[in-house]
């Protein structure tokens, strides 16, 4: 067992956990933060994204031990009395359907506007798209969550 | 007003999905709860000789390790096929022996044979890894074709030629007389390749046994919950349903996918029991590649005859479609009355003539899976009717036209009754959004830079709702296809509708309030929507054929019409007013022409403190529904698709893709276009990308999202949407259903947009780079646009 202690969502976690827990594992199982959701076992899906030290990481692919002291986001942490605009474009694009991969689909988006507003480059349709690469959705047909994420970028 | 029928309200259900407060079968813990693993066949065909789990039995936190035999011993029930097809020599079909866990042999790569309880999820799953089972392999055999040569292996003792039935339907006779005295024949080899539905959230179960009152709860990853309870007591005898409650809470999709009862949740059920501990099971992706219901993989061979004027004389489809190891819950009506019965398209032919082998292979079972048949029926028919006009040297859309049914009801040679559509709008439509004129200047400035653009059409019709009942269980249905309702008006006026429809990213929690805010003209925050539990409502058919709005919706509006009818009669009776005379509008009730009227909520008071009611009134403002439809409802649509490939590669993109599509009347168009989105994007992933690939010994090559290639935001371009409305005359609202519209109208647009820009016919789905490339070489590259 391995004693993990960060910060999720502002506020201190610890755990002591199997050395090979997973840090989807963690907030899911220890954390019973079941927000993050893991659709595949190939890191392919992208639901599991989350923020670590403000990069988006998905959470199943690390881990949790690795993240001593690490500040991690999951989606139940971004709303801070209002919703984080992100969450707001998907409601009002209907940027979702059954709501799974949403998660991933808003931290990943996020992430992308971020890192494009930094380096000063347009978040045009085909970066989007590009972007998206790494989160796979089953309903929407990416149609209306590239149109959350330019609506979102045009707020935040 | 704003929110009612017809508005682009957004969804209700949003917010807990946005903040990761939704709660899905896998967020769920209960307490006591154990979690089970399951030892999964590695073979495609094996004898079971041995099992020993004596390793896994000492193993650290393993509660149990039970096997199938224990589980038959127990009287659980063979998993059954819900839909008896009878082939064409009169005999009843025959479908192989499906045990929870496999007893003997097992006939699939997957196939679970025990199943480990432990503490944990990765204490059971070490466990499992340490149950030695030991097998003798047989021969095994994937492509149905070669499952019925003379010689293959045989899956099922009872199952001769691995032949589960030989189904025809229309007219041989009359088709072969069309076909002969056809001018022009097109004939074409198709294949429509095996998909993995792919539902993002894995399928999961909580089984919830209590010993003291004998009764058990799953929470599920389900469609259906109320058919999942009903199959679990009749058919599998895990308990009788007034002591089995089904639960589907948030789903995260389901495609059809999740319509099925499957061995997992029969098996976690049992466990629950026999361990007396809450037994948790859920899939991991490369399980569900082996376990969910795979989809279509039928092998076609089909011919079309035309007479000198372009008019269709003939059709005759023979198909051998794969059912996979086991016939799941709908998987003989998919290739059969899903299928043969949409052959005549939106054309008016009148001599269509089918003939479907179902087979038995090694190989994961199939069903319905968004569209179920219809796409199969859709890519026959419009693969043909693009094939043809390029060899008769017609305008595709022209082609068409000359065969469009013009005049409804229009009664089929293949069944069905079309009951409302005006195709030739819809084309008209879908050409005139798709820029059709422009289409020669966008090929040539293609080719000004290397690349090849082409164009294909696809006019699809469907049959959704998947009722009437009656209809249904002439053809072999074990169950009715109605659905329920029940409106409650609590007494300060808000209300619950109670529904049998299970929503899993529909929106139905919005659609279904808009629908009631609409009749009653109240606030749609007034309105709440309960499904998916058994206990809460009292039956439900659920959610597939996109029939929630055809058949869902409109049970609704049958409650209603009870409900108002209540209301007018409590309101006359307090305003001293004729029942004629009340109306209900804006949250009032009124009596027309007067200043007289009662606030909605006045009423639903009245109704409960029941100190003024007419005499012999009950109490109370509660009504049900079961609402059977009087005939399928018929969507249909143009889509073109332009693509361009990039003659070097192969690689295809798909540059434009229009969908002009009539749903009937449209509650919430920004939903319904969500669903066409989201299913163009599935029917393209099967164009392009998607695949489920067996090896000839039945071993799955496709086991993960690193060899299953899912449509990603890339692969797709953003979509121009249109609609053309002719409103179903079958039900009072008027809908014809878009759940699977896309999924189905979409494939043979791409694969003829391709095939007309590379100048090959010769092509099979997925177009990968690698097949377009070879292609192009098989025939030389087409000239340049000029």
């Amino acid at each position: 067992m391995t004693q993990v202690t960060m910060t999720v969502n502002g506020k201190a976690a610890s755990g002591d956990v199997p050395g090979e827990t997973l840090l989807s594992d963690f907030l899911r199982e220890h954390l019973r933060l079941t927000g993050t959701h893991v659709g595949c076992d190939t890191s392919q899906c992208g639901a599991c994204v989350v923020h670590v030290d403000g990069k988006a990481v998905k959470s199943c692919t690390v881990l949790a031990a690795s993240l001593d002291g690490a500040e991690v986001t999951t989606v139940e942490g971004l709303a801070n009395g209002e919703l984080h605009p992100m969450q707001v474009a998907f409601n009002d694009n209907h940027g979702l359907q059954c709501g799974f991969c949403t998660p991933g689909m808003i931290m990943s988006g996020i992430d992308m506007v971020n890192r494009y507003k930094t380096e000063g480059r347009e978040l045009t349709e085909e970066a989007i798209r590009h972007e998206l690469e790494g989160n796979i959705c089953r309903c929407t047909g990416y149609h209306n969550i590239v149109r959350s994420i330019k609506d979102a970028a045009a707020s935040m | 007003m704003s929110e009612g029928i017809g508005a682009a309200v957004k969804r209700k259900e949003d917010k807990r999905f946005i903040t990761g407060r939704g709660k899905y079968t896998d967020d769920i813990r209960m307490e006591n709860q154990a979690y089970g693993a399951f030892v999964r066949s590695p073979h495609a065909h094996a004898e079971i000789k041995g099992i020993d789990t004596s390793a896994a039995e000492a193993m650290d936190g393993v509660i149990a390790v039970l096997n199938g035999k224990q589980l038959k011993d127990d009287a659980i029930g063979d998993i059954i096929t819900g839909w008896a097809i009878t082939s064409k020599d009169g005999n009843p079909m025959n479908v192989g022996a499906w045990n929870p866990m496999a007893t003997a042999r097992v006939r699939h790569v997957g196939e679970p044979v025990v199943i480990v309880i432990a503490e944990s999820q990765a204490q059971a799953r070490l466990a499992a890894e340490a149950v030695e089972v030991d097998y003798e392999e047989l021969p095994a055999v994937a492509a149905a074709t070669r499952a019925l040569e003379d010689g293959a292996p045989l899956l099922h003792d009872n199952v001769p030629g691995n032949l589960i039935f030989d189904w025809e339907i229309g007219d041989e006779a009359a088709a072969d007389a069309g076909l002969a005295g056809a001018t022009h024949v097109t004939e074409l080899d198709i294949v429509n390749n095996r998909l993995a539905p792919n539902a993002i959230e894995p399928r999961s179960a909580i089984a919830v046994y209590n010993d003291i009152d004998d009764h058990y709860t799953l929470y599920t990853t389900s469609q259906n919950p109320h058919v999942a309870r009903l199959v679990l007591s009749a058919f599998y005898n895990i308990a009788p349903e007034h002591k089995l409650r089904v639960i589907a809470p948030d789903v995260g999709g389901g495609f059809g996918s999740k319509i099925y009862i499957y061995p997992e949740e029969i098996t976690c059920l049992w466990a629950s029991m026999k361990t007396g501990r809450s037994v948790k099971w859920t899939s991991d992706r490369s399980e569900a590649f082996m376990t969910d219901a795979h989809a279509r993989d039928h092998v076609t061979k089909a011919r079309m005859g035309f007479d000198a004027d372009g008019k269709i004389v003939g059709l005759k489809v023979n198909t051998v479609a794969n059912i996979g190891a086991y016939a799941s819950l709908f998987a003989t009506a998919t290739p059969t009355y899903l299928y043969g019965t949409l052959l005549s398209g939106q054309y008016n032919i009148a001599n269509v003539y089918c003939d479907v082998k179902a087979v038995h292979t090694n190989t994961v079972p199939v069903d319905a899976y968004r569209g179920a048949g219809r796409p199969e029926a859709t890519y026959v028919m419009e693969r043909l009717m693009e094939t043809a006009a390029r060899e008769m040297g017609m305008d595709p859309a022209e082609l068409r036209r000359r065969n469009f049914i013009t005049e409804f009801p229009h009664q089929t040679p293949v069944i069905m009754t079309y009951d409302a559509g005006d195709f030739h709008a819809l084309l008209e439509k879908g050409q005139a959004a798709a820029d059709i004129a422009g289409f020669a200047a966008r090929k040539s400035e293609a080719a000004s830079r290397g690349k090849l653009r082409g164009i294909g059409y696809s006019c699809y019709i469907e049959a959704c709702g998947i009722a009437p009942s009656k209809a249904v269980g002439s053809l072999g249905a074990g169950v009715g296809l109605w659905e329920s309702a029940e409106v409650r008006v609590n007494p300060v006026g808000t209300i619950e509708i109670l529904t049998g429809s299970h929503a899993h990213g529909q929106g139905h929690e919005t659609t279904f309030a808009q629908v009631v805010s609409d009749r009653f003209g109240l606030p749609m925050d007034n309105i709440t929507i309960v499904h998916g539990d058994t206990d809460k409502v009292q039956m439900g058919m659920g959610t597939y054929g996109s029939r929630s709005g055809a058949v869902g919706m409109n049970a609704i509006v049958k409650a209603m019409d009870k409900v108002e009818a209540k209301v007018k009669k409590i309101a006359a009776h307090t305003l001293e007013a004729s029942d004629d005379d009340i109306v209900i509008e804006d949250g009032e009730v009124k009596v027309a022409g007067t200043d007289k009227k009662m606030a909605w909520h006045e009423v639903g008071l009245a109704a409960y403190t029941a100190h003024n009611l007419p005499d012999g009134m009950e109490p109370g403002l509660k009504e049900g529904a079961f609402y059977d439809p009087t005939n399928f409802t018929f969507p249909s649509g143009t889509y073109i698709c332009e693509v361009e490939v990039d003659p070097e590669t192969g690689v295809v993109e798909v540059v434009q893709f229009t969908a002009a599509d009539d749903f009937g009347t449209v509650i919430n168009p920004m939903i319904v276009e969500g669903q066409v989105h989201g299913g163009v994007t599935q029917g393209i992933g099967q164009a392009l990308l998607e695949n489920v690939v067996y090896d000839e010994d039945g071993q799955l090559i496709t086991g993960s999202y690193m060899d299953y290639c899912m449509p990603r935001a890339d692969d797709v371009p953003s979509y121009v949407l249109e609609h053309s409305t002719t409103v179903a005359p079958s039900n009072p609202l008027g809908v014809k259903g878009c759940g699977e519209a896309g999924a189905i109208g979409s494939p043979p647009a791409v694969i003829n947009a391709i095939t007309d820009a590379i100048g090959n016919n010769n092509l099979t789905m997925p177009a990968t780079p690698h097949k377009v490339w070879a292609a192009i070489q098989e025939v030389g590259l087409p000239q340049a646009a000029e």
